[in-house]
């Protein structure tokens, strides 16, 4: 089971550590990363494994959107499967 | 990896474009709470919904933290009440109060199957019911009303047609301080389906499973944004761009269907393939038609453009889910849709307008608000002619209409939420008394007989 976190806003110091902090401390595996800054924007898209959570996966998503509204960053957490239904036949 | 554009992709329909599942229903058999005794009826039907549909809420909120994705609503359908009823000698309205209670428990916000299926005549409980549906309506809050009347196998119950203007009125009249909210609760069917997860239209047939799961979808909003990226395509093009999209949308349906279904231990019905507006800016089905060329929803060429989009919304969506049912078409509810509402507020958009487009989409006249002063027979009248769009054309078709006690045209009736507000708009006043106080059957058309 993987996750997609999606991180877009005005690039600040430190936002790649705050978000795999919060996969760390729940126990999700960081898979894959990509990241772009564009003039000042930051993209981030980062797919995690969330098969070993130590805590539910809402939770995660909940801590995670609290953390784009400490930032004032959008922050996404979707179960992967969203993505591929919609988009592979 | 999923490719980073088909992840902004779903992000962006989902945050800017209004992007949701509107509804999980379950549909809930009450056939085995069937009792004399209307008390023991009652508490039987109390306890099987509220053991049924314990954990949906629930369980629906999970799926839309994990998958990202809205679910506005989840609700409950149950087999016609009128069924359940018939074998207890007493006015039916202590199952709308307990249907209103079970659904406080269960925490759902519409709770349908106040209904009766009469579109041949009437059997034992059906008159009862009826007759009740303006008091059940008013004495609850999230109970919902529906009557079907006729179908394109028996033909149009010209006599239901009759009660049914009557009811209508009545059912505004009797919430006139809460803005005639009862009538906009009251659908009056033709070829009603048995599996539709929408309200106010929904209960669960009798042909149906104990309890099952049935999902529908969402996304004007999607398809007005996609269509806004082809300016210049012909107009097959734009029906291409419609099957892509509303695939897209309909898988989000399915999985979320699915994931449900698994998760509450019941069977997965159906996705409903429905453009279904809210009053929100950038849900309206109005704003895709005016995308693909009209100046105004309502403007000569609405049909037309109407009958493409709901075609190519089914085309799409068949390949995305297992299994489709219930209403599956286009939505085009007045009060419920901003471009609507702002295109019956100048004029462009009429009820005969909307009439000829419910010919070519699902539904029918819904969400109409029409003067308080509109006689009976008249609302008899629209039904019938409603009904009659749907017997010919072997599709559901719907009426309602929320006479606005007190108010004459222009006036504007305001639910707020998802019902949203509606201008009240012209209604032909001749007449049609002496055609509707006939009464009897309208046969069934001759492509009835396919066998």
């Amino acid at each position: 089971m993987r996750a997609v976190v999606t991180v877009i806003g005005k690039d600040t110091v430190g936002i790649l550590t705050k978000v795999s902090g919060i996969c760390t401390e729940y126990n999700a595996n960081v898979i894959e990363v990509t990241q772009s800054v564009l003039q000042d924007m930051f993209a981030m898209i980062m797919l995690v494994d969330i098969s070993k959570l130590n805590k539910d996966f809402t939770e995660l998503v909940t801590r995670m959107t609290g953390l784009g509204e400490e930032l004032g960053l959008q922050i996404h957490t979707m179960h992967e499967e969203i993505f591929e239904s919609m988009h592979r036949i | 990896m999923i490719n980073v554009h088909d992840i902004l992709e779903t992000i962006r329909m989902i945050q800017d474009e209004c992007l949701d599942i509107r509804t999980i229903t379950m549909g809930i058999s009450l056939l085995d709470c069937i009792d004399s005794d209307i008390d023991k009826a009652c508490d039987k039907v109390y306890d099987k919904i509220t053991r049924c549909a314990q954990n949906l809420v629930r369980v629906g909120e999970d799926i839309e933290k994990e998958y990202g994705i809205p679910i506005i609503n989840k609700r409950l359908s149950v087999t016609p009440i009128a069924i359940v009823s018939a074998a207890c000698n007493a006015s039916p309205v202590k199952f709308a109060l307990t249907m209103e209670k079970a659904a406080k428990t269960c925490g759902v916000n519409l709770i349908g199957g106040y209904s009766a299926l009469v579109q041949k005549g009437f059997s034992a409980g059906d008159e009862r019911l009826i007759e009740s549906i303006p008091e059940a309506l008013a004495s609850t809050s999230c109970v919902c009303s529906s009557v079907n009347v006729g179908s394109t196998k028996t033909g149009i119950n010209l006599d239901a047609c009759k009660i049914m203007g009557r009811i209508v009125k009545k059912s505004a009249e009797l919430t006139v301080d809460n803005q005639c909210f009862g009538a906009a609760k009251l659908v009056v069917f033709c070829n009603a389906v048995e599996d539709n997860p929408f309200m106010a239209g929904a209960f669960h047939g009798v042909g149906e499973p104990d309890c099952i799961i049935n999902v529908g979808v969402s996304g004007p909003g999607v398809v007005r944004s996609v269509l806004r990226k082809y300016p210049d395509a012909d107009i097959t093009g734009i029906s291409d761009v419609i099957k892509k999209t509303s695939y897209k949308i309909t898988r989000v349906g399915q999985l979320v269907g699915v994931t449900a279904s698994e998760r509450l231990g019941v069977p997965f019905g159906i996705v409903d393939l429905s453009l279904a507006p809210t009053p929100a800016v950038g849900d309206s089905v109005a704003h895709i038609l005016e995308e693909i060329g009209l100046e105004r929803c309502g403007a000569c060429g609405t049909t037309a453009a109407l009958a493409l989009l709901n075609d190519a919304v089914k085309k799409g969506g068949v390949m995305a889910c297992s299994r489709i049912g219930g209403l599956s078409g286009a939505f085009i509810p007045v009060s419920e849709d901003a471009g609507m509402i702002e295109a019956a507020e100048c004029g462009a958009l009429s009820i005969e307008k909307l009439e000829a487009m419910t010919a070519v989409c699902s539904v029918g006249l819904d969400m109409i608000c029409i003067p308080g002063d509109t006689t009976d027979d008249v609302i008899s009248a629209i039904i019938a002619d409603e009904a009659a769009i749907g017997m010919v054309n072997g599709k559901t078709t719907a009426v309602r209409v929320i006479p606005a006690i007190g108010m004459k045209e222009g006036d504007v009736l305001d639910w707020g939420g998802l019902f949203g507000k509606g201008p009240v708009m012209r209604v032909n006043t001749y007449s049609p008394a002496k055609f509707i106080s006939r009464g009897g059957q309208i046969p069934a058309p001759l492509h009835s007989l396919k066998n």
